[in-house]
């Protein structure tokens, strides 16, 4: 192929995912960071000296830091056995719990927090472990919300490994662990960095998480530059803090580039339903029960814990909390129906699902095509970086910078309800970045080469070998989108707009007020989120393209 | 797949243009004003119709955080304003926003009708709208079954008995939090209230985030059945105890500790730059007439500042009055809210 029009065709690609960031992001986090530099015009440095030397902050940076990568590296040891059982064994309610552990995900930490704190606190179930408002607990919950990014994203790849070549291994003599190491794992290395590094973004900026569970001891970048921004209104400060974190995102994002491999090699890919088996004899049936047993416990329990509750009322079991959804007490405003609340979520979740999938998918085809001819890679991977970097910027000053970037014509988008999908969108394009792009370097060029040579024309080779397997990407990515948007809580919350409550702003908004009744509806308006989760997600993927159709 | 792709870039384009327009943008034109709040601001659906009927303004609220990051954003945005009127701003943070310039003065007639001692704006740059306390919350169970005597003063709180039964918010991140550390130093003064936490830290008080954590998760009456029977939350929390409730019970399960109680002032006030002043000026007026402040109570378990606005039934039986809340001058809060936060960290979280 002509490289020259190839590097064009990229370009064009590329157009779009780079407009969107720079447009919704950078430009943004550009703007309220430089007010906080040039205060009265002139350029202040002394706030990034303060971050360098002041002993406080920089146990500050180093506690977000090594708490974060702790995080990663627990999420992925206990989520990848769970991806291995969930990608190969067919087992009844396979494909509903695959769905199913995304609930974790969306739910908002509020109250995660308050099904944890219920089991962690004194005279709780797990009260004699002592856990209550310490590391421990931050770690439980990072894992217990991130658990599904690496399963899905590292058991969609491993669900398409072609299993005969760890087989070959195993025959000509090397033990499982051998043929896992050398097979498998480099097989499976771009996506499993892929997962870390989202994982450890969402930690490395975890907010909620160590506020509640934390509690009042514990300091991260993200709530330091809360506090700066929201409480003490100090602008220099707090842009001082923004720019410490993008250079850490920088640095991490750098290095996990290195763990992706220079280029990722074609596999061979097959259809998962090609793959998966029943788990035969007693050790395989051992390995998916001891993995069932661990999300039981991790995501399960907790989630059992708000389910309870929102079916207790005095004295017993019931569906007060239900019908309280519903009740209008004194005409007041902040009683939205469940209804509305519900077709608000689906409307944004919708709408960012459709923007995070064509930006991120854009970017995934031209990163992809990168690295089959061999184009430079600077620019990819800058781009790459650019498009992760909303994961890992404090949501305060992407708010704060919304307000004071987006004011003029033709953005002038404050107080717009169209920045609540696009902030979502911002979130979601690098997990459909990450999910896809691994996907769609992994087609083996050999199987397009072949249909080139039996007379198939561009456009059926993309029909036929390319788009079931992407589609099949783009279906898993698009859950995550939907998923996000349905759970966004932290983001929105900054940026001014007119109200159209969702499900999570429901939720926040009746536990802010005392009473029974204000508890029970809001476990109840979480239950019907992680109901409406699982569904949703169970029935995005269901979607059956081409013959690659399932899981 | 070129094609693909621009067909997809164009769909996209689409759809967000009809969002834009769909959606539009807030405030500016004659007939639609924006009231710039917090997520906590809550009013009747009839009451703002009301207001439309009377002078033909529509009102579309924008929530924008909490009380902090809503003030905040009408800082940042003082020279292209996001709206006409803000509500939402209270005493523990007057200063900041005044000082700044972004409220256009105003003395509305209806001030008439509201008690001096809430204008705490001798230059009416904001209104009051609204009132509340913070205060020490108990759960009435647990003393009447330990036979314990409530405490009646803060220094009760640090005495052996109630050794580990209160919880309270962070200031830093909470604003009853902030309240109840402002109830102190007035309490206390500027030179007793550290030795005054360091008691209470001596006496075990357990500190959360926010009020949820505290209330539903910590409050032994809260929903969340947690272990300390004393919780910083607020006057209105007995009657909502029970208007929550189904079936209503007769009395309340919390009661207030009236010496541990903090006045909390709510202000609204003309945003400088609105091209709608006098419609603006009307809002605030609307906001303090009995209509608006009648309806105050059960949406937002706060108090009419309105001299014989009529209360509901449960805040009537059920909302113990403090007679003489504990007070601090706006601008000494302002002086000092930062340094008094930064110091009461050290003091017990350090």
């Amino acid at each position: 192929m002509d490289r020259h029009r190839a590097a064009l065709a990229r370009a064009a690609l590329l157009a779009v995912p780079v407009a969107f960031v720079a447009v919704f992001f950078a430009y943004p986090v550009a703007t309220i960071v430089g007010r906080g530099l040039w205060p009265d015009g002139h350029l202040d440095l002394e706030p990034l000296g303060k971050v360098a030397t002041d002993a406080e902050l920089r146990e500050v940076v180093w506690f977000t830091l090594w708490q974060a990568a702790l995080s990663t590296v627990l999420t992925v040891l206990v989520a990848l056995p769970g991806a291995y059982v969930l990608a190969r064994y067919d087992f009844p309610g396979r494909r509903l719990l695959w769905a199913a552990v995304t609930v974790p995900f969306v739910l908002p930490t509020v109250v995660v927090g308050s099904a944890f704190r219920g089991l962690l606190e004194d005279d709780g179930p797990l009260g004699a472990l002592g856990l209550e408002q310490s590391l421990a607990a931050i770690l439980i919950a990072h894992v217990f919300f991130n658990y599904a990014v690496v399963v899905r994203t590292v058991g969609g790849l491993w669900s398409h490994l072609d299993p005969r070549q760890e087989e070959a291994a195993r025959v000509l003599g090397a033990s499982r662990w051998q043929a896992f190491r050398a097979v498998t794992l480099p097989a499976l290395r771009p996506a499993i960095a892929a997962a870390a590094s989202i994982v450890f973004l969402f930690t490395f900026t975890s907010f909620g998480v160590i506020l509640i569970l934390g509690g009042p001891r514990y300091a991260t970048l993200e709530t330091e530059i809360y506090r700066q921004t929201v409480d003490l209104l100090n602008l220099p400060l707090a842009a001082a803090l923004a720019i410490v974190q993008v250079l850490a995102v920088v640095a991490l994002l750098l290095v996990s580039a290195r763990a992706q491999g220079r280029r990722a090699e074609a596999l061979r890919l097959r259809a998962a339903g090609e793959v998966v088996r029943r788990p035969e004899g007693p050790r395989q049936r051992a390995l998916l029960a001891a993995n069932l047993g661990v999300m039981a416990l991790l995501l399960g329990v907790p989630l059992a814990v708000l389910v309870e509750r929102s079916f207790s009322v005095p004295g017993g079991y019931g569906l007060g909390a239900y019908r309280e959804l519903g009740e209008v007490r004194r005409g007041t405003s902040l009683f939205v129906p469940p209804v509305e609340a519900i077709r608000n979520s689906l409307v944004f979740a919708a709408v960012a699902t459709v923007i995070a999938v064509t930006v991120g998918a854009l970017a995934a085809f031209a990163l992809a095509a990168r690295g089959r001819d061999r184009s430079p890679r600077a620019t990819g991977r800058g781009v790459e970086m650019l498009l992760m970097l909303p994961l890992g910027v404090s949501a305060v000053t992407v708010g704060f910078g919304f307000l004071v970037a987006l004011d003029e014509p033709p953005l002038d988008l404050r107080g717009s309800a169209a920045l609540i999908p696009i902030a979502h969108a911002l979130v979601a394009v690098p997990f459909v970045v990450r999910v896809m792009t691994p996907v769609l370097r992994a087609i083996d060029d050999g199987l397009r080469e072949s249909a080139a040579v039996l007379g198939a024309s561009p456009a059926r080779v993309w029909r036929e070998v390319d788009l079931p397997i992407v589609a099949r990407a783009a279906l898993v990515a698009a859950g995550f989108a939907f998923a996000i948007s349905l759970g966004e809580f932290g983001a929105t919350i900054f940026i001014a707009r007119p109200d159209y409550p969702t499900l999570p702003v429901v939720i926040f908004r009746l536990l802010g007020q005392p009473g029974a009744l204000n508890f029970g509806a809001a476990m109840a308006a979480s239950t019907i989120l992680m109901a409406l989760t699982a569904i949703a997600i169970f029935a995005i993927e269901r979607f059956r393209v081409g013959t690659v159709g399932e899981f | 797949m070129r094609r693909a792709a621009v067909t997809v870039v164009l769909a996209t384009l689409g759809l967000a243009s009809t969002l834009l327009s769909a959606c539009g943008s807030g405030g500016g034109d004659g007939n639609t004003l924006t009231l710039v709040t917090h997520d906590s601001f809550a009013v009747s659906d009839d009451v703002f119709a009301e207001f439309t009927e009377q002078t033909g303004v529509e009102v579309e609220v924008l929530p924008s955080g909490d009380a902090g990051a809503a003030i905040n954003q009408v800082i940042l945005t003082k020279d292209d304003p996001l709206g006409d009127v803000f509500f939402g701003l209270d005493n523990t943070f007057l200063t900041r926003a005044t000082e700044e310039g972004v409220f256009a003065r105003y003395e509305s007639p209806e001030l008439a009708a509201v008690p001096d001692q809430y204008e705490l704006d001798p230059r009416h740059r904001v209104t009051p709208i609204d009132r509340g306390d913070v205060c020490i919350n108990y759960d009435k169970a647990y003393f009447a079954d330990n036979g314990l005597p409530v405490p009646q003063t803060l220094d009760d709180l640090t005495r052996p008995e109630y050794r580990g039964l209160l919880v309270t918010e962070n200031p830093a991140t909470s604003s009853p939090g902030l309240a109840f550390l402002l109830a102190t130093v007035a309490q206390f003064g500027e030179d007793g209230w550290r030795d005054y936490w360091e008691r209470l830290r001596a006496n075990d008080v357990q500190v959360v985030a926010g009020w949820e954590e505290a209330y539903n998760g910590e409050f032994s009456a809260g929903e969340g059945q947690g272990d300390q029977p004393l919780v910083v939350s607020y006057a209105s929390s007995p009657p909502a105890a029970v208007f929550f409730s189904d079936p209503q019970p007769a009395e309340s399960p919390i009661g207030t500790v009236l010496a541990s109680c903090f006045n909390q002032i709510e202000f609204a006030g003309v945003l400088e730059g609105t091209d709608n002043e006098r419609a603006a000026r009307e809002l605030v007026d609307f906001m303090l007439s009995e209509r608006f402040q009648e309806d105050i109570p059960l949406n937002m378990f706060v108090f009419p500042v309105r001299d014989g606005v009529l209360l509901p039934d449960v805040f009537v039986q059920f909302a113990e009055v403090p007679p003489e809340p504990l007070t601090l001058d706006p601008d000494e809060i302002g002086d000092n809210r930062d340094r008094w936060i930064e110091e009461w960290t050290d003091t017990v979280l350090r």
